[in-house]
């Protein structure tokens, strides 16, 4: 009989479970600000199983850089202003930015106990350029001197050191670029520059199971694939900013919908972004525990500038015009309920540099003026709008509401093209075979607006998918990263945003991204830089 | 018996190098192409780009890559992935979690659909069966992902009876929950199966012999009807569990277990070549292995099927 029982149990199981699920609401509960603080204790973070090994050099996706930014820190860093602060370094010196002359604060140490010097960073730096190591991101290391000698086009490299990289002592170190990059300073921020130990050239494949480093953190056990990578206060470390608790847990989650229903039970602790299906309700499910803040990050529409008709100079009227019939504001507040806000130019607000409206009037919604425009450029190639994107992420919604702006108030039919994967889209742009626009998202690598601009819209530059090309912005891009100051590369930057996208715009602006994060009962002091990360060091775990 | 098995095995060789050669095949046709998708946003360094195709072996012939990776498997290498892991590595952390969670659902669906299945076909049109009908009927038409999201929910979320996800997956209790999501589908089928067949061999001429030989109701039963009626039923479980380890892909993806399922999305996500090989190669040959042995039970449930 006991089968039978069973089946009325679940039977009855079921009815209830289909009645409950159409009354079923979240409760919303406060933030206990006086909670006492257990200054070892531990919170989980939602993350993703890293791409890659956990090389600083060869990571380049958010899986893996988290947990490489607790494990170590570079020369510099930047506070939750986007302020560039000294990490590593004592200083950083340049009179021309092209020669520059690195201090390091002495007595810093890895978390095997060996102690961080010049050789540290120049060592790791040559090694990652050498062509031989096919690091991801040994491009970054492009600037300086002697590049093309360790990480040449074609066949192997003629030398193992870079030329540029001097080191004078164990506490200072002197960079040459081959030519002045006014941002070199805020490019050092980047994971590919940060130190290595030692013990890294002798197993560079374990070091990337069990990676050992100079941060706030170090690893503890090991990296438990698919499932957490667990990290501790290092006790040892000399940063400004030791951990108020006792470490992190990374859990890796699949699908973030699941990391979202661990969340609501206190399972995991933070989540930096929840999942696009709950971005209308996640404030009721959380209350003040969530927030929504935009983040370095933007969504735009590009156009493949090396196409035969959308090339011609007149089709530039069209760009603008369709721009204009974009009703950004409402879409970011409806279709996108918030999780995105609208953009008035490329650089999105707060980074280093930005200035409101370099679009002019050309991103403000007017039906009126978008058909002129697009009638004066002599009309969409086709008289019809394609635009090709990755299923795979979160973008149908914002795309289909573009399109049916632009269905709706230029005239103009559009349709979507949506790719299975990222891959598949991303093939297609690189190898500049789409005749249509498409989708353009770009997540800065360091805040400030040359990242925004010079990546995307200098001839050639690595991520310029359209194919632009215009004299008169290489040239202030190249006035620009020459300036002796920051303040005055960051206007000369301004002006070229201005110029690209008043003149040309080869790319429609149209979100800045937001961090969309919650987190649970157990921790408070939860804030979100632009980087889109918490500020790990400063949460704070409840007794 | 023996020349049976001999000549099943011996078969399996070009089942698997047929397997093998298409799903190679399809996933170096998938659109894309993974080491450039490595660099994401950002431009591939071609030279770079060119150094980890070698290390890949991909700059080589199609044909040749299927050979290198062939003769490598026979030598137990099984390739590695593109984060620069052994597959063999990556299969051994995620068989082991989907072998048990296969097992428990396996088990659910094997007790509970078979006794559910028994007591209905004996107690037809009576309260019992008329409930239990509905219950499979629901069961089957909701799709497992709404299923699955719906238990978490409720009992993980809501009511806090277990974890919404599987924390630790060596933690049986932590499996109860996605185990009965991956089971109840399978567990409706199974109950529906043995009822049918249960209720048409209890009208059967041998059955009535045996009730009128004045057996004992557990002996017809247990022996005379059971052993007849599971004939069906254990064709349906022995392809079941073949699914139930590689099909499990939904069900791992809600309650985040790291499994073979999970294993393989990625991988086919990231044209991972090896890996979707190697873990489809040994999801082929548990689905050949249990065939083989649905076949061999079939002789020991029914005496008159002898294999030659």
């Amino acid at each position: 009989m006991r089968g039978a029982k069973s089946a009325k149990w679940a039977a009855c199981a079921i009815v209830v479970a289909m009645a409950a699920t159409a009354c079923g609401g979240g409760s919303k509960s406060g933030n206990d600000d006086n909670a006492a603080v257990d200054p070892n204790g531990v919170f989980s973070y939602y993350n993703t199983e890293p791409q890659n090994p956990l090389i600083p050099t060869n990571t380049n996706e958010v899986g893996g850089h988290y947990m490489l930014t607790n494990l170590f820190r570079g020369l510099v860093t930047f506070d939750i202003k986007n302020k560039l602060m000294m990490a590593n370094a004592q200083s950083v010196d340049t009179t021309d930015n092209q020669h520059f002359d690195i201090k390091l604060k002495p007595g810093w140490k890895f978390h095997n106990g060996e102690t961080v010097t010049a050789s540290s960073y120049v060592d790791a730096w040559n090694w990652a350029a050498n062509v031989k190591n096919a690091q991801l991101n040994s491009s970054w290391f492009v600037d300086i001197k002697g590049y093309d000698d360790v990480h040449p086009d074609k066949g192997d490299p003629k030398d193992d050191k870079m030329s540029g990289l001097k080191v004078v002592n164990d506490n200072e170190f002197t960079v040459d670029l081959s030519h002045p990059v006014s941002t070199f300073k805020d490019r050092l921020f980047y994971d590919a520059f940060f130190p290595l130990p030692k013990a890294f050239y002798k197993d560079p494949k374990g070091f990337g199971e069990h990676p050992i480093g100079n941060g706030p953190y170090k690893m503890e056990g090991s990296w438990e694939h698919k499932v957490q990578l667990k990290v501790r206060k290092f006790d040892d470390y000399k940063g400004d900013d030791k951990p108020k608790n006792g470490g992190i847990d990374f859990k890796f989650y699949s699908k973030d919908d699941a990391a979202y229903a661990d969340l609501l039970s206190d399972k995991v602790d933070i989540m930096y972004q929840v999942p696009n299906s709950e971005v209308g309700k996640f404030k009721d499910d959380l209350g003040d525990r969530s927030v929504s803040q935009p983040f370095g990050g933007n969504t735009n529409v590009g156009f493949p500038l090396y196409n035969d008709e959308w090339k011609k100079p007149e089709k530039a009227k069209v760009r603008q015009g369709l721009s204009m019939a974009i009703d950004r504001d409402t879409i970011a507040k409806t279709a996108l309920k918030g999780s995105k806000e609208a953009a008035t130019g490329l650089t999105p607000p707060g980074i280093e540099g930005y200035q409101a409206n370099a679009c002019g009037d050309f991103c403000k919604f007017d039906p009126a003026k978008a058909k002129e425009l697009i009638k004066q450029g002599g009309g969409v190639p086709g008289n019809k709008l394609v635009i090709t994107y990755n299923a795979d992420g979160a973008n149908k919604e914002w795309v289909d509401a573009v399109c049916n702006d632009i269905r709706q108030n230029a005239g103009v039919e559009c349709v979507t093209d949506p790719k299975a994967t990222f891959q598949e889209s991303r093939q297609l742009i690189t190898d500049k075979k789409l005749s249509n626009p498409f989708r353009m998202a770009w997540v800065m690598d360091f805040p400030n607006i040359s990242n925004f601009i010079a990546e995307q819209y200098r001839t050639g530059a690595g991520a310029n998918d359209m194919g632009f090309s215009d004299k008169g912005v290489d040239d202030l891009i190249q006035k620009a990263d020459e300036s002796k100051n920051i303040d005055d590369a960051n206007k000369i930057y301004y002006q070229a945003e201005q110029k690209i996208l008043q003149e040309q715009m080869p790319s429609i602006p149209l979100f800045v991204d937001h961090t969309v994060a919650g987190w649970s009962k157990r921790v408070k002091n939860v804030k979100f830089d632009y980087q889109r990360q918490a500020i790990w060091t400063d949460v704070e775990v409840k007794k | 018996m023996g020349r049976f098995v001999a000549r099943r095995l011996l078969q399996m060789i070009p089942v698997f190098i047929g397997t093998t050669l298409l799903i190679f095949l399809m996933v170096y046709s998938l659109p894309g192409d993974p080491v450039k998708a490595l660099f994401g946003s950002k431009a591939a360094d071609p030279a770079t780009v060119a150094r980890l195709r070698h290390e890949y072996g991909l700059d080589k012939p199609l044909l040749q890559q299927y050979w290198d990776y062939i003769t490598g498997l026979f030598q137990g290498d099984f390739g590695q992935s593109f984060t620069g892991r052994p597959v063999a590595d990556l299969m051994a952390e995620a068989f082991p979690v989907t072998i048990r969670l296969a097992l428990f659902a396996f088990a659910i669906e094997v007790v509970f659909g078979i006794g559910l299945g028994v007591l209905t076909g004996l107690r037809r049109g009576k309260f019992l069966d008329q409930a239990v009908l509905i219950f499979t009927l629901i069961v089957v038409s909701i799709p497992v992902f709404v299923l699955g999201n719906m238990a978490q929910f409720l009992i993980g979320v809501k009511w806090k009876l277990v974890t919404p996800t599987v924390q630790d997956s060596t933690d049986l209790s932590q499996l109860i929950l996605p185990a009965v999501v991956l089971a109840l589908l399978s567990l409706a089928y199974v109950t529906r199966l043995t009822r049918t067949t249960v209720a048409e061999n209890l009208r059967a001429d041998y059955i009535r012999t045996a009730v009128a030989k004045g057996l004992p109701r557990r002996r017809v039963v247990g022996v005379h009807l059971m052993r007849n009626s599971l004939i069906p039923v254990v064709t349906f479980l022995g392809t079941d569990l073949g699914m139930l380890m590689g099909g499990a892909i939904i069900t791992e993806g809600i309650f985040n277990v790291p499994g073979v399922g999970n294993t393989l999305y990625h991988a086919v996500i990231t044209s991972e070549g090896p890996t979707v090989v190697g873990v489809v190669t040994v999801l082929v040959l548990v689905y050949l292995v249990s065939s083989l042995v649905v076949d061999l039970l079939y002789a020991v449930l029914d005496p008159r099927i002898r294999y030659a």
